[in-house]
């Protein structure tokens, strides 16, 4: 057996067995619902309700509910859309790259951080989709045979490539996800009493056995899926970037977006892991699962990728200088001084300044400063997108055509409802799901659980 | 004489990994495992061969590419070849740059889908599909070893009866199928 470093801090706490971990997360879901949790799903599918309400509005009555103008054709969908694809970033980043390190921390946060990951693709997906207003069209975007005639998409457009990331990215994690849920679905089911349950996850879980072939193909499928799940995660926010980066206005045609975008998405990602797991190990109990060693490490994540992030935002102020193009300067200098300068400098503070705060170690030690500095993290990286978006179009070329944006009720309507609906997924997720991978912790029990670990240090 | 079955359980793997290596040393075909997570080390034990599932999905990335690469080609160049600001688009390779994030992305979705498409059916695992583990306790915490007397005949059932008794068992059944 592997033999992990004995100064290596344990990251399965207390004396635990494989069936303790069975309990342990299987039991909530056997049990009735928790009035907290009724609670947080009512408030979170009455904001899902009236964002319903918002989108059927905004299809019944055109893209001029929103609060686009001729100069700002672009502005909250967009923004929106790049803030949910970005905290998509975090679920397969963990179990991909994290599984292609071996890092055994992963086990502890990977199943909810995918489930979060799939979540707020669908999420970003509704803004592109009922952007094209006619959103029963929306099949238009795929290479079809058509009654028009030679009437193809065009490939050359950083949009369509859009369509194939998204969709590919969205459906590749879904499947990463699901395949890791069979084994723990077929545990759920042979524990459940109820008949009616024992059904519902005996069709989810199936039926799983757990052969020896079966295992041996399961952990094949997760290291072959990990592999290409991760230069995917890397393209689709790449190309999300190239939406702008191929383009011609100035902020946003710059070569530094792809390394740029794909941090930030990993910054605010793991961002919005920490929110929700911080919440998840309580309410659940999951502390021995989910320990200060977790949110440690992915702090430190969270310093490097905002540290990239930071530099990023200092060179592409430097080159708008050093481009000596004078548009590409006026640019930059109307972000930080402009009508919209509050918002960079919102940006500047959430995304550059408080991520530098986890150096500290009681800091990043912290609960609670862990928990504010992650919602922090999350609103930084919201304007982010709006600063990038807003303040390199609002500006034209000719300043007769200047203008700004202002939010409609449906942009702010729609916006607050994704919010709704996400947690809503995430809540039932949180209450039928197995929310940690525990047939895969069980397989680090013996390698990293604390007794075990102070059994192996006595003996040597 | 009757076929018999023997499910031997064990509660912890390491005990399931070392009475498998003690049985197969004494000659004793081990027909499968069930197990709540993977035994590493436990394959070449008992005969489980590699998987090609890797093969088979490096195949239908590949198809992915050949696919991805007609397709452009026939859009933008063959069936209509578009004009865009006098960019080169009358060939497929002066324009190949701008078609590589589709490739790619579309390789990634016909290799990552061909898999666990491949993964599921060779498994037998589809929805709707019956649990086979002989007991529920094998998703949770007990470990079983099947073994059966058609793939033994070399010995008799009570011979392999007392040689698995030998072992660390936990529970054993036997039954006539």
């Amino acid at each position: 057996m592997i033999k992990e470093a004995s100064i290596r801090q344990p990251l399965i706490l207390g004396h635990k067995t494989y069936h303790d971990i069975t309990n342990d997360i299987v039991s909530p879901i056997e049990g009735k619902a928790p009035k907290q949790w009724k609670i947080a799903i009512t408030i979170a599918a009455i904001i899902a309700l009236y964002g319903i309400g918002n989108i059927m509005y905004l299809v019944a009555n055109g893209i001029g509910s929103w609060g686009l103008n001729k100069t700002v054709g672009w502005a909250w969908d967009i923004t929106n859309f790049v803030w949910w694809v970005g905290i998509g970033h975090a679920g397969t980043l963990i179990s991909a790259v994290l599984l292609l390190f071996r890092q055994r921390w992963r086990m502890a946060i990977n199943r909810s951080a995918e489930a979060m990951t799939i979540f707020a693709v669908i999420m970003a997906a509704l803004f592109p989709v009922f952007h094209m207003g006619r959103v029963w069209l929306a099949y238009w975007t795929l290479p079809l045979p058509n009654q028009f005639g030679s009437l193809w998409p065009n490939f050359n457009s950083a949009l369509m490539w859009d369509v194939f990331a998204i969709s590919t990215y969205f459906s590749v994690s879904l499947v990463f996800w699901y395949i890791g849920l069979i084994p723990d679905f077929a545990t759920i089911r042979d524990r459940m009493v109820k008949p009616r349950w024992k059904k519902f996850y005996s069709i989810l879980s199936f039926g799983w056995s757990g052969r020896a072939k079966h295992w041996t193909r399961f952990e094949e499928v997760s290291l072959v899926l990990a592999g290409i799940a991760t230069p995917l995660v890397f393209s689709v926010h790449s190309i999300v970037s190239m939406d702008f980066a191929t383009s011609v206005i100035p902020g946003w045609h710059a070569t530094i977006f792809p390394p740029y975008f794909v941090s930030g998405a990993i910054f605010s990602g793991f961002a919005m892991v920490l929110t929700l797991l911080l919440i998840m190990r309580k309410t659940m109990r999951l502390e021995a699962y989910i320990h200060m060693k977790h949110i440690e490490y992915m702090n430190i994540v969270i310093i490097v990728t905002g540290s990239i992030v930071g530099v990023a935002y200092l060179t592409e102020l430097f080159i708008s200088w050093y481009s000596g193009v004078e548009y590409e300067s006026y640019a930059f200098i109307n972000r930080f001084s402009g009508p919209y300068s509050w918002s960079y400098w919102m940006m500047m503070t959430c995304n550059v300044i408080s991520p530098q705060l986890f150096w500290f170690k009681k800091i990043r030690t912290s609960l609670v400063a862990t928990f504010i500095l992650s919602i922090v993290v999350n609103i930084g990286m919201w304007f982010e997108r709006f600063v990038i978006i807003v303040t390199s179009i609002h500006r034209d070329y000719t300043p007769g055509a200047w203008g700004e944006f202002h939010p409609s009720t449906i942009d702010i309507g729609m916006f607050i409802g994704t919010i709704g609906i996400f947690f809503t997924l995430f809540l039932l997720f949180a209450r039928y799901f197995p929310v940690l991978a525990l047939n895969e912790l069980k397989t680090i029990l013996k390698v990293s659980g604390e007794s075990y670990k102070k059994e192996d240090n006595k003996k040597h | 004489m009757a076929n018999k079955v023997f499910h031997v359980m064990y509660d912890d793997d390491q005990k399931l990994l070392d009475a498998a290596k003690a049985l197969v040393a004494q000659g004793i075909r081990v027909k499968d495992v069930f197990s709540p997570f993977p035994v590493h080390g436990l394959d070449p034990v008992i005969g489980v061969k590699r998987t090609r599932l890797a093969i088979a999905s490096f195949m239908y990335a590949t198809t992915g590419t050949l696919l991805a690469t007609l397709g452009t080609w026939y859009f933008m160049v063959s069936d209509w070849d578009w004009n865009i600001g006098g960019k080169p688009n009358f060939t497929w390779i002066e324009n190949a740059p701008a078609f590589v994030p589709v490739m790619f992305e579309f390789s990634v979705f016909c290799g990552a889908h061909g898999m666990a498409i491949t993964y599921l059916l060779r498994n037998g695992t589809l929805p709707g599909m019956p649990a086979s583990n002989p007991d529920p306790r094998t998703t949770d915490d007990k470990f079983v070893m099947e073994i059966v007397t058609e793939q033994n005949e070399s010995m008799s059932a009570s011979d392999i009866e007392a040689k698995i008794r030998a072992t660390d068992v936990y529970e054993l059944s036997i039954k006539d199928y």
